[in-house]
């Protein structure tokens, strides 16, 4: 099997460091910011919060039902819960405290879901969050992103402190580079950034994998005079149709790119919308297959299911082969 | 209110319950009925909460856990002003807001409950944040025997006495019968005073249909400074009505009109 170097190039932070210092700077004005954590300091890099801010952190040891219905309490009782928890364990053991007693009865916790997708790659499928986008999508009343770079993280954990509304937040640990962006874009909820323009290929993605999706892009550029755009759709719900359909008609062909099941998530959601709107062009959803998922690191995972700059780049011509009939 | 004041309510609501009920043909017939005194005594004798404060961050909260009797908690919440009564008319049509569980589009409704295990978790984060504020509200939440061997619970039982929370008070509408059997059949979780007590509360045993009992063991809150109170209130699953007192088909079961005018008959019979 060939080895999978990791990728050198990368000069942030991880998400979570970002997420961590953000919030920091959020309890340090704000005595109302509460930390609710399930065993999960040590992961989600909030121990100096905990030395910092001792009374705005609710340990409630490893119980997630218990940590989200807690925060739930806390959120309607004025704190500005931020419930942390791994995401594999928040949104499917403690799902149904997610369902009623955050979206249903309306309590605006703070939902974080670190160590995302398949961070915790080599730990196994017990691990590995790539059902959230689909359980969490059809549940009304909460807002889901998946922030690509330290930017868009110390942006969303801002919106999220502020929203009166349920926000579920998803994020790794892998280090991120700040990505460009094509204009001066704010950062929202439901608006998704384009960080490369292009006319040929419309990569989709979301989280960790925008990055990828952009080495793509330039390799394309760069080796087939391929003009890909590369977009970070954060919010997964409520999706930017906007910018989905905008980029939809100006580009040939359209791949999303997520860490997530195939199923359910970030590809269908774009699917669903483009058909309905009759905007027909070759696309492609890329993310984890159903089947049991290769151990590896993320990196490692990554590249196995072709989420990568190659394996991109790869999926983006035998698309735009299917127009051009070329090879 | 005097104890004898809360009788003549305690009657009134199980007519009321009653009534709405047969008018929807449907509702938990069996539990409202078994857990209308503890609220009665609850709203009328013991929480700070009113149609006037309910937005105030300083009011006590009460939290049901036991969502499916919601009928008892409409009655209570339209005598005390948070709706008018007639709403209850709507209970379960299309597109009222009076449906079979608790929901905050009802005036006077703290959460959305209906899912068992979920009213002491949130009560707990309630608690812990007027622990955080130095507010002193308190924070009540009924649970049903049927719901728990739901672990939501236990875990919840954990925190609350980890944080010390002797603002926090979870009531047991103990009728000992659930929808297939007795509560011994079905999961037996006794003896729940031990247990309770193993896990850091502070527990009281009450007759849950007795009003002087029930005003005595509130008033003597918080059992123990540093630790949550547990009260374990014996009831009666159908209570006030002869046929349906320890009877498990009154779960959800409807009274047809011969039925409900021999309820009223017994009810208004009652000398207080
Ligand atoms: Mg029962």
């Amino acid at each position: 099997m060939e080895a999978v170097a990791e990728n050198k190039t990368i000069s942030g932070k991880a998400n979570l460091e970002v997420f961590s210092s953000t919030l920091q700077e959020l309890a340090a004005v704000d005595r109302n910011i509460v930390v609710v954590t399930s065993d999960s300091r040590g992961s989600g890099k909030l121990v100096p919060f905990g030395q910092r801010f001792p009374k705005q952190l609710v340990e409630i040891g490893i119980a997630e039902q218990n940590l989200v219905g807690v925060a739930a309490g806390l959120a309607s009782a004025g704190k500005k819960a931020f419930a942390v928890s791994p995401a594999c364990f928040l949104t499917a053991r403690a799902l149904e405290q997610i369902k009623n007693d955050v979206a249903y009865s309306d309590n605006p916790v703070k939902l974080i879901g670190i160590s995302a997708g398949v961070s915790y790659g080599a730990l196994g499928s017990t691990h590995h969050s790539l059902h959230d986008f689909a359980v969490l999508r059809a549940i009304n009343n909460i807002t889901i992103v998946a922030p690509a770079d330290n930017y868009e993280t110390a942006a969303a954990i801002k919106l999220a402190a502020a929203a009166g509304k349920p926000v579920y937040l998803r994020f790794g640990k892998k280090q991120m580079p700040d990505l460009p962006q094509e204009s001066d874009q704010s950062f929202r909820f439901g608006k998704g950034r384009i960080i490369r323009d292009g006319d040929d290929v419309a990569f989709i993605a979301t989280g960790e994998t925008v990055y990828p999706a952009l080495q793509a892009a330039r390799k394309l550029e760069a080796e087939n005079n391929i003009h890909a755009a590369v977009i970070s759709m954060h919010t997964i719900k409520p999706l930017d149709y906007d910018l989905l359909a905008l980029a939809a008609k100006k580009c040939r062909t359209i791949i999303t790119v997520e860490e997530h099941s195939v199923y359910g998530g970030l590809g269908e959601a774009c699917a669903s919308f483009l058909l309905q709107n009759g905007i027909m062009k070759p696309f492609k959803i890329t993310g984890i297959p159903d089947e049991y998922t290769v151990t590896g690191s993320q990196n490692e995972i990554f590249h196995h299911y072709g989420i990568s700059e190659k394996g991109l780049a790869d999926t983006a011509l035998e698309l735009m082969r299917k127009i051009t009939g070329e090879l | 209110m005097t104890a004898k004041e809360l009788k003549n309510r305690s009657v009134n609501y199980r007519k009321k319950i009653l009534q709405y009920i047969v008018g929807a043909n449907a509702g938990h017939t069996g539990g409202s009925l078994s857990c209308i005194d503890i609220l009665n005594v609850l709203y009328n004798h013991v929480l700070n909460v009113s149609p006037a404060n309910f937005s105030s961050p300083d009011r006590d909260r009460y939290i049901q856990s036991k969502g499916h009797t919601v009928e008892a908690l409409y009655v209570v919440l339209s005598d005390k002003g948070f709706f008018p009564e007639q709403d209850l008319e709507t209970l379960c049509r299309y597109q009222s807001n009076y449906i079979g569980h608790p929901t905050k589009k009802v005036n006077g409704v703290e959460q959305n409950t209906g899912a068992l295990g979920h009213g002491l978790p949130m009560a707990v984060g309630n608690a812990l944040a007027a622990k955080m504020d130095d507010r002193d509200f308190r924070v009540f939440t009924l649970l049903g025997d049927g719901e728990l061997p739901e672990g939501s619970n236990w875990e919840a039982f954990l925190t609350g006495s980890h944080y010390k929370l002797d603002n926090l008070c979870a009531i047991l509408d103990y009728n000992k019968l659930q929808i297939s059997g007795t509560t011994a059949e079905v999961c037996n979780t006794e003896p729940i005073d031990a247990k309770l007590e193993s896990f850091g509360w502070s527990v009281k045993h009450v007759d849950g249909h007795d009003i002087e009992a029930l005003i005595s063991t509130f008033d003597a809150l918080p059992f123990e400074a540093g630790k949550p109170s547990f009260i374990i209130a014996h009831t009666v699953k159908g209570k006030g009505v002869s046929y349906m007192e320890h009877h498990v088909k009154w779960h959800h079961g409807v009274p047809n009109e011969q039925q409900y005018q021999q309820a009223l008959e017994e009810l208004d019979s009652v000398t207080i």
